[in-house]
């Protein structure tokens, strides 16, 4: 079986099966060519896509030995495992974990561990399943050919026609000449493969800040036991916190699941937390109205706690103590609200400075709510009746005058009593190259004592009903 | 009182005269806790989105007001009656539109006695419904009244107002008025009772 993929507008192989290798097939070769060698191989166009997500999903499982976990090119992980290597057995035992975790599920893989990427890369490619201990770089890099560096095709070949082919022949050249021929980009590669300098990984998604994990030597299925481990996570988490004088805004609790699927479940905070019962609370609410509910399907081997956002707790004076106690009261049940509902259904009001009726505020999630320093100010002469709509339509509904004295608005004629307007509302013509016309408010009664706010578009002359007054 | 269950029914299309009256009602109970107002999420579409420039024209501070959207009355009575275990809340509105299942005698005496717990004062502000037995402290009905000046200014937003019931005092019916500057109920010149009632203290 072979996959293939338009290069340069002709099929070529991009992946080949063993028993194709074995057959003489070639990455790279054209289809046609390989059609000619072998006239019914099976052959199957690539799915990028498909690749990528699996290969996400293969990094998904790999958050498990450490969190620093990156995608490096279409089909290659890198691992941080600094100071994670001791939890499974030292270097060594980890790889082969690795390694043979990932058979077992049917991948075919090469894989290596190194002191720096660069290396790591490259023997994974041509020492498949070794260690490299830290400042033995250069001496395991020396025999390897040039394509270990994994330089981009030019500089390769490049190096080739130099006569240059093994990275211990680079590595003897001045670097002036490496330098003047190939750039300085390169040598940083040489550099890092040698191991005399280091360039960090860009993990996929920002490690957590602190965290706190439980292996299960035998996969935990019972929901006792998932949310004792919670709890004893959030206790030992709350209290490093403490120790550092943090709160955590965002945590995450992820859930390994034996088989390799992972779950991740985040709860948010409006302000920063290190109360471990206020902590767990939330989590059990969270768990308890999950849409699509934990499955521990065969069981989970680890379930991790992070802090995935922390601020620094700032102490209050004790003399306030009342206040605070109301301030945290309201944030805990905001929480518990947008754990339950989701932090876009609670919501606050935020004043906006500007004079365009439903421009006036945004509403904003409350826990993400800071405060303002616009005031909201009354639009309303002392004495008067209120100017602005207490229920305002997002959307303003047109509305039919059938005499002056009569409108129609949802299908129900209104008697005008009582107008009081115009109002004049100019849109901002100096925000946008094609300014709405303004619009002139009046506030309307009708017979029976509802009160309506009614605009006309000074342009169409069109009647739009915008609100309903108290 | 504090810490009891009120129920508010809006006349059909008096919806805006119903909210306006709540907001009144919660300045009393609470003139400077915050609040938390429960409405579906289509209450906007229906009748109008909760603006906060008309709550502070009627001397409403909207900073102390959360919103929550829930999806069906089940959800908005579950989320008040957690809510109500916050002492540090002044108020809890639930609007509810129509009469659904999940707004029976048991969610009704569920909410009293959580309110009562905790002392927080709860208002169900009842939208397109007729009143069913509940174990409310008070039940009101209230439409908007037409302004009974002819001047350019029609003044304070104004009500008609029957207590239909009251576990622990007298009906009535009543025409008054919001103070949007004093803050508190009056009786208003289209008043041909006598008593006024400052409702919620």
């Amino acid at each position: 079986m072979v996959l293939v993929a338009k290069v340069d507008n002709a099929l070529r192989l991009s992946a080949v099966d063993r028993k194709a290798t074995s057959l003489g097939l070639v990455i790279g070769q054209p289809l046609a060519n390989a059609r000619a060698m072998l006239p019914d191989i099976k052959v199957v166009p690539t799915n990028d896509s498909a690749d990528a997500k699996l290969l996400t999903q293969i990094a998904d499982w790999c958050d498990r030995f450490t969190p620093f976990v990156a995608i490096d090119g279409p089909r290659r992980l890198l691992l941080d495992v600094t100071g994670a290597s001791h939890l499974f057995g030292g270097e060594q035992a980890m790889l082969d974990r690795i390694r043979s975790s990932l058979q077992a599920q049917g991948f075919a893989l090469r894989g290596a561990m190194a002191g720096t990427a660069a290396t790591a890369r490259a023997m994974a490619r041509y020492r498949d399943g070794v260690v490299i201990a830290s400042g033995d770089e250069e001496q395991a890099m020396r025999p390897l050919p040039v394509e270990a560096l994994n330089l981009d095709a030019t500089t390769t070949h490049a190096l080739r026609r130099a006569g240059l082919k093994t990275v211990g022949q680079v590595a003897a050249r001045k670097r002036s000449e490496l330098v003047a021929r190939l750039g300085a980009s390169m040598l940083a590669i040489l550099d890092e493969a040698l191991g005399h300098a280091t360039k960090p990984i860009t993990p996929r998604k920002p490690p957590p800040d602190y965290w706190q994990e439980q292996n299960f030597a035998e996969p935990v299925a019972t929901d006792h036991v998932i949310r004792t481990t919670l709890n004893s996570l959030t206790v030992a988490l709350a209290k490093i916190l403490e120790q550092h004088g943090q709160g955590a805004r965002h945590l995450e609790a992820v859930f390994f699941r034996a088989d390799g699927a992972v779950r991740r479940i985040a709860i948010e905070m409006g302000a920063p937390t290190r109360d471990a019962a206020m902590i767990d609370r939330l989590f059990r609410e969270k768990l308890d109205t999950l849409a699509d509910p934990l499955d521990p399907g065969f069981g989970f081997d680890l379930i991790r706690l992070s802090a995935v956002r922390i601020e620094s707790v700032v102490l209050e004076a004790a003399d306030l103590d009342a206040n605070i106690n109301a301030k945290a009261e309201i944030s805990s049940l905001v929480d518990r609200l947008a754990t339950r509902f989701g932090g876009h259904c609670i919501l606050a009001f935020q004043p906006h400075n500007t004079h365009i009726p439903e421009e006036a505020w945004v509403t904003v999630p409350a826990q993400h709510m800071r405060p303002s320093k616009l005031g909201w100010k009354e639009t309303r002469k002392a004495k008067e009746a209120p100017r602005r709509a207490l229920r305002l339509f997002s959307r303003p509904e047109p509305i039919d005058f059938a005499s002056a004295q009569k409108f129609i608005w949802r299908k129900a004629r209104r008697v005008v009593a009582q107008c009081e307007g115009p109002e004049r509302i100019a849109m901002q013509w100096w925000r946008h190259e094609m300014p709405q016309p303004a619009r002139d408010y009046f506030r309307v009664e009708d017979n029976e004592g509802k009160r309506y706010w009614l605009y006309r578009n000074d342009a169409t002359s069109q009647w739009f009903l915008h609100g309903v007054f108290a | 009182m504090h810490g009891v269950l009120h129920e508010v029914f809006a006349a059909i299309g008096h919806e805006a005269a119903a909210t306006g009256f709540v907001a009144g009602l919660t300045v009393r109970v609470a003139a400077d806790k915050h609040l938390l107002w429960i409405r579906p999420i289509f209450s906007g579409h229906e009748f109008g989105e909760l603006s906060p420039t008309g709550l502070i024209e009627l001397g409403f501070d909207p900073a102390r007001l959360f919103l929550l959207s829930v999806a069906n009355a089940g959800d908005g009575l579950r989320a008040a009656h957690d809510a109500l275990s916050c002492v540090a809340l002044g108020a809890v509105v639930i609007e509810i539109s129509g009469s659904p299942k999940a707004l029976d005698m048991m969610a009704s005496r569920r909410l009293t006695l959580a309110a009562a717990q905790k002392s927080v004062t709860i208002f169900l502000l009842r939208f397109s419904a007729q009143p069913n037995a509940s174990t409310a402290e008070t039940r009101w009905l209230v439409r908007g009244v037409a302004s009974q000046t002819q001047s350019e200014d029609w003044g304070y937003p104004s009500f008609e107002v029957d207590l239909v019931r009251n576990r622990h005092g007298k009906t009535g019916h009543w025409f008054m008025e919001w103070n949007c500057n004093g803050r508190i109920f009056q009786s208003s010149s289209a008043d041909r009772g006598t008593v006024v009632s400052t409702a919620g203290n």
